[in-house]
């Protein structure tokens, strides 16, 4: 942990710890007054909905919910006064001296060839990760109790993380954290209630109101995040504030649920309409993307909106519908807003870095991992960081690793590798591999799978087990030049991973999770081993005993069948026996 | 025939020995092998926790003002005086507290009350200061006054001086000192309240039932918080400095409450967040109501919004601030007997208060939507202050006619209030731990299958340690160690009770276990056994056939 909290120093050494959450307090009692005295609130809350069409044909809605609040949760002996923020989080934040939290619940895998990057990538399944205050010293016992304050919180097993699936990833997670972890769990309305309460308007009003959580999963992908972390209000960084993002990704199908017709409508996706922003928003939009479809030949977007926002995100310019919710008029007179689109969309730009991931080989002995990354930029390269977490039950050969790409030997220029222990701690990974252009890269790695001890095996043991993602990061070179001023307003989506230069963007990828099958025993052994080995220590020690306590000694031999019967007659007759 | 008889004994012998090492090797292996870790508990020290036996006692001095007493009264000073008064209080898990309280009345005649009235006296003691009938410093019909630290003024009554001696004279004081103690320290109905948990109360007036339904439990820390409801965020924008005022008026209350538990504060805002009951409008004066036995449906639906602490598992006092939405203000509460309750407020026991802020008088003729509303939060936070007072259990026990109590002052708690808290909650915490205590031994004692590691025994006795070091200091009349010890106490045994190891193999079934061992045991054991009954047999059959030789 050292290292990272080096790092973490340098990045956000110049938080001053005295900053005050809320100074203004006045000890008399204010009589009730005017609006004019009324204080400046320290907190502010908006809320976002991007709606993509994909090439695809598929709807890809983006929510974002921000709150930001101008606090301190490191500051000693704090007296707490939540407003917009909600208390179970903050309470966690200044309890575990927590500096960054990230957590993500994903049902279904992000098709990056077909649906293009998403806004906020996230692994299937749930993953964590957080960076602590570089005050704390018992970092292991913290996070587990982290864990299961907050699987309290999201109704999520995530108490099953610990720490023989927890890594801490010495350069992968550097902009935004530490102790990363992957777990494989099913997403489902239970998580995603907890969720909605910690929006300040709960599901009453703005935004929220649209999910609807039979709606919400019944889709191609659904992701839902709660992202922590302190940001910068300025350039120079002097002050930063508290940061908390809720997103919620989800692909709608249309093509299953429209009878084919391409044509849908914030009803047909959510089965409500909106009627009016969140209260205590102070901006509340909604995006819709129009980039391919400027001249409109596309598909049709009814109500019109004459309002127009141009952003760059993921290095393309993109043209966007803005509906402002905050203004009387987007409603229109029917109080209600139903966007409606009609017509199919078209091109989107593929994605230039993407991977893929799968187990070979035969048999319950060994394996091989392999990684494929794509580099589909035409002439330029650009390195990738990647990190794989591997569960200890697949002894990974590192001395096997291979990086291949054109079919040539392709060296890391940096590697870090953790060995696992068995029972304590996973496998760990971290390579920086440069990707030449419109190249697919290679990296295998064979493994031996261990057999576990019996009770180590899930109630599902034959299904498999899984191995999380692994995870790219990477700037990719971008086509249009990036946003480089943090500090002016933009839109939600496109601001979570800051631009430090124009001509490059951050992309964090996620391959696919693993389902390896582990050499599984028949459960009823233990209980056979036991009866057999009796039997045999008892047959073994029957012979035995009888041997040393049997007396031997020599007998007549007893009269053959057929002279007992003789005899029997003979008796009968009475005459002497033979 | 001799060589069968020798190959007979030798298998004879050899059975024997087999059994022999079987017994002697074998089944003291097979004990250890299996053997359940259980590490020493101090059991008969908790058996006498179990019949323990509390002696209460608060130190009493009763100072004599000029001038109340005559010459040959002084002749006998000093003199302590015990006098015990039992109270018995019965259980079944907590098998008899027994509360015999000692008046100890050290009198000091003649002394200067002004000096005394600068000395401090100790937590959990008392000072009575006897002062003459005529004096002025009392109003007309007062006879007792109690201050705002741990003093009270006793006028003396006419009849009360005919006594010859000291003895004469405090023995009729008595009853007059008895009551004032009962109001200052402790008395029977506060120790029958604190136990109220593990005891059955015998069944008494309605009222002090309900009273000592209402203050929380004791626990070492309590978490208070504060939410403002706003289920009207279009129409109402609402501002609450309650940072000012929980420093204001909350924060001297905790500040002397300190030494009795840890708090902390927090707040919170919930919009939307909404009364389980739909108010009644009453035409006649164009207002809502909510009626007193719709209360208790009001708290469900608002507490699922509340949300748990995260952070601690200590008890959490909600107080929720309520602002009518604009269509249903303003609302009002009414009580039983249909008459507006004059501070809008109510609270529910052990959990918290609830108050209704009316803010229309804010809506004019043309107001716009959302208006910008300022929360008066003296008016708020003494309703809070006095629910507060309430659940914590610093109990106002309405003083006997002639007394007259000094208004509390800033800290809103008077010394003896907090004296009596701390009577109340140690002989709590006691009690708490004890019953754990003991119902941990029982528990082990009874289901041998528990493994007991040694944190657990290493928790239990440094329970009963501390248990025993509050009762000395109870009974010694320091508070202060005392409640401190019993929360040590507290804390060690549900640590102990509480501690996840102890469920391992809580319910490992005995037919499992002999299922397990039957293939093993049975083939080995058969053979053994029926040539041990031959043996016997064997030699029952020569000694019978001996008998018959001799005769």
């Amino acid at each position: 942990p050292n290292i990272q909290q080096g790092r973490q120093r340098c990045i956000y050494g110049e938080v001053s710890p005295t900053e005050a959450g809320g100074g203004s307090d006045s000890p008399a009692p204010k009589p009730a007054a005017s609006p004019p005295s009324v204080p400046r609130p320290k907190d502010d809350f908006q809320e976002e909905l991007v709606i993509r069409p994909l090439h695809s044909g598929d709807i890809y809605t983006s929510f974002q919910f921000r709150t930001l609040w101008e606090t301190d949760f490191t500051r000693e002996n704090k007296v707490s006064h939540y407003r917009l923020f909600p208390k179970s989080l903050g309470q966690v934040i200044s309890k575990f001296s927590v500096r960054e939290l990230h957590i993500s619940f994903t049902q279904g895998y992000w098709r990056t060839m077909q649906w293009g990057q998403p806004y906020l990538p996230s692994p299937p399944g749930a993953e964590l990760w957080v960076w602590f205050q570089d005050s704390l010293t018992d970092v292991d016992g913290t996070w587990k109790e982290l864990t299961n304050v907050l699987s309290g919180i999201f109704c999520a097993s995530l108490n099953f993380i610990d720490s023989t699936n927890t890594v801490q990833p010495s350069a992968s997670f550097k902009p935004l954290g530490i102790g990363n972890v992957t777990d494989h769990q099913i997403v489902c309305t239970e998580n995603l209630t907890p969720w909605k309460k910690l929006l300040p308007c709960g599901s009453k009003a703005g935004l929220a109101v649209l999910l609807k959580s039979e709606k919400l999963f019944h889709s191609s992908f659904h992701s839902q995040a709660v992202h922590i972390r302190p940001v910068c209000k300025d350039d120079q960084c002097k002050t930063t504030s508290w940061e908390l993002r809720q997103t919620l990704n989800v692909v709608f199908d249309l093509h299953n649920s429209g009878q084919g017709k391409n044509e849908w409508s914030l009803f047909k996706m959510f089965s409500r309409t909106l009627t009016e922003a969140c209260p205590v928003a102070s901006s509340s939009k909604i995006y819709i993307d129009i980039t391919d479809n400027s001249q409109g030949e596309q598909f049709e977007l009814s109500p019109a909106t004459p309002l127009l926002s141009q952003a760059v995100v993921l290095g393309d310019r993109r043209t966007f519908s803005v509906y402002d919710l905050t203004q009387q008029i987007t409603f229109g007179t029917m109080r209600s807003l139903n966007l409606l689109i009609r017509g199919k969309s078209s091109d989107m730009l593929r994605p230039l870095l993407h991977a893929e991931r799968y187990v070979a080989g035969y048999g319950l002995q060994t394996g091989e991992i392999h990684t494929l990354m794509y580099n589909n930029h035409p002439y330029r390269s650009f390195p990738v960081l990647l990190l794989d977490s591997v569960p200890w039950y697949l002894r990974l050969y590192i001395h096997t690793l291979t990086v291949t790409s054109k079919g040539k030997d392709n060296k890391p220029s940096y590697i870090h590798y953790q060995p696992s222990k068995d029972r304590v701690r996973p496998h760990l990974l971290e390579m920086l591999v440069q990707l030449p252009p419109n190249s697919v890269t290679e990296v295998t790695l064979q493994f031996e799978r261990a057999l576990l001890k019996w009770t180590e095996y899930t109630p599902d043991p034959n299904h498999g087990f899984y191995v999380g993602s692994s995870v790219i990061s990477s700037l990719v070179p971008s086509i249009v030049a990036m946003d480089t001023n943090n500090s002016r307003e933009r839109p939600l989506f496109s601001s979570f991973f800051p631009s430090k230069e124009e001509s490059s963007y951050f992309v964090r990828v996620y391959t696919e999770p693993l389902l390896v099958n582990l050499p599984t025993p028949d459960f009823s052994m233990p209980y056979n081993v036991i009866c057999l080995t009796c039997t045999v220590v008892a047959v073994g020690y029957g012979s035995l005993y009888n041997l040393l306590t049997r007396s031997f000694q020599i007998e007549e031999p007893s009269p053959g069948l057929a002279k007992r019967i003789a005899n029997i007659i003979r008796k009968m007759r009475g005459v002497p026996p033979l | 025939m001799a060589t069968t008889e020798v190959e007979r004994r030798r298998g004879q012998l050899a059975a024997l020995s087999i059994a022999a090492v079987v017994i002697i090797v074998g089944v003291p292996l097979w004990w250890r092998t299996t053997e359940t870790y259980r590490a020493w508990l101090p059991v008969s020290q908790i058996k006498e926790l179990a019949k323990l036996q509390l002696h209460l006692s608060a130190d009493v001095e009763v100072v004599f003002a000029r001038g109340t007493v005559t010459p040959e009264q002084q002749k006998k000073v000093p003199l302590t005086q015990t006098q015990n008064m039992e109270h018995r209080v019965d259980g079944d898990s907590f098998n008899a507290i027994l509360t015999p309280m000692r008046l100890s009345n050290s009198a000091s005649v003649e002394a200067d009350l002004s000096l005394h009235t600068l000395s401090e006296s100790p937590s959990g003691s008392l000072v009575v200061y006897v002062i003459p009938e005529s004096s002025s410093l009392l109003p007309q019909n007062v006879d007792v006054y109690i201050g705002q630290r741990r003093t009270a003024l006793l006028r003396i009554g006419s009849q009360m001086r005919v006594g010859k001696t000291l003895e004469q004279l405090l023995a009729h004081m008595e009853p007059r000192i008895k009551q004032v103690l009962h109001v200052m320290s402790f008395s029977h109905t506060d120790i029958t309240a604190a136990l109220s948990n593990r005891v059955r109360i015998s069944p008494g007036n309605k009222e002090s039932i309900a009273d000592s339904m209402r203050a929380f439990k004791s626990s070492p820390g309590y978490e208070i918080t504060f939410s403002l409801l706003n289920p009207d965020p279009k129409s109402h924008r609402l501002h609450w400095d309650i940072e000012g005022a929980v420093e204001t008026y909350i924060q001297p209350l905790l500040t002397k409450l300190s030494p009795v538990a840890n708090f902390s504060i927090d707040s919170q805002t919930l919009y939307y967040a909404m009364l389980g009951v739909n108010p009644r409008f009453d035409s006649s004066r164009s207002t809502y109501t909510l009626n007193a036995d719709s209360l208790a449906h009001v708290i469900n639906p608002v507490e699922a919004r509340l949300g748990s602490n995260a952070a601690s598992s200590n008890p959490v006092l909600n107080f929720l601030l309520y602002i009518p939405d604009a269509h249903h203000s303003p609302l009002y509460i009414h009580d039983h007997k249909k008459q507006q309750v004059p501070t809008n407020a109510f609270h529910s026991p052990r959990w918290g208060g609830i108050m209704v802020y009316n803010v229309n008088e804010f809506y004019e003729v043309d107001t716009v939507f959302p208006v910008d509303i300022n929360i008066d939060m003296a008016k708020v936070m003494g309703v809070f202050l006095a629910q507060l007072r309430l659940l914590l259990g610093v109990q106002s026990s309405t003083p006997p006619p002639g007394f007259l109590v000094a208004p509390c002052g800033n800290a809103g708690l008077a010394d003896w209030e907090l004296d009596r808290l701390m009577w109340s909650r140690s002989v709590e915490n006691i009690a708490t731990a004890t019953t754990t205590i003991t119902s941990l031994a029982q528990l082990l004692d009874q289901i041998g299958n528990i493994v007991i590691n040694d944190n657990i025994a290493q928790q239990v006795s440094s329970a009963v340690t501390s248990l025993q070091l509050a009762v000395s200091e109870l009974e010694a009349g320091n508070l202060g160690f005392a409640l401190q010890y019993s929360k040590e106490a507290i804390l060690s045994s549900e640590r102990a009770f509480f501690d996840p190891s102890l469920l391992h193999l809580l319910y490992f079934p005995d037919d499992q276990k002999f299922a397990i061992y039957i293939p093993l045991f049975l083939p080995m054991c058969v053979p053994i056994l029926l040539s041990l009954l031959k043996i016997v047999s064997e030699a029952r059959q020569k000694h019978r056939e001996k008998k018959p030789k001799k005769d």
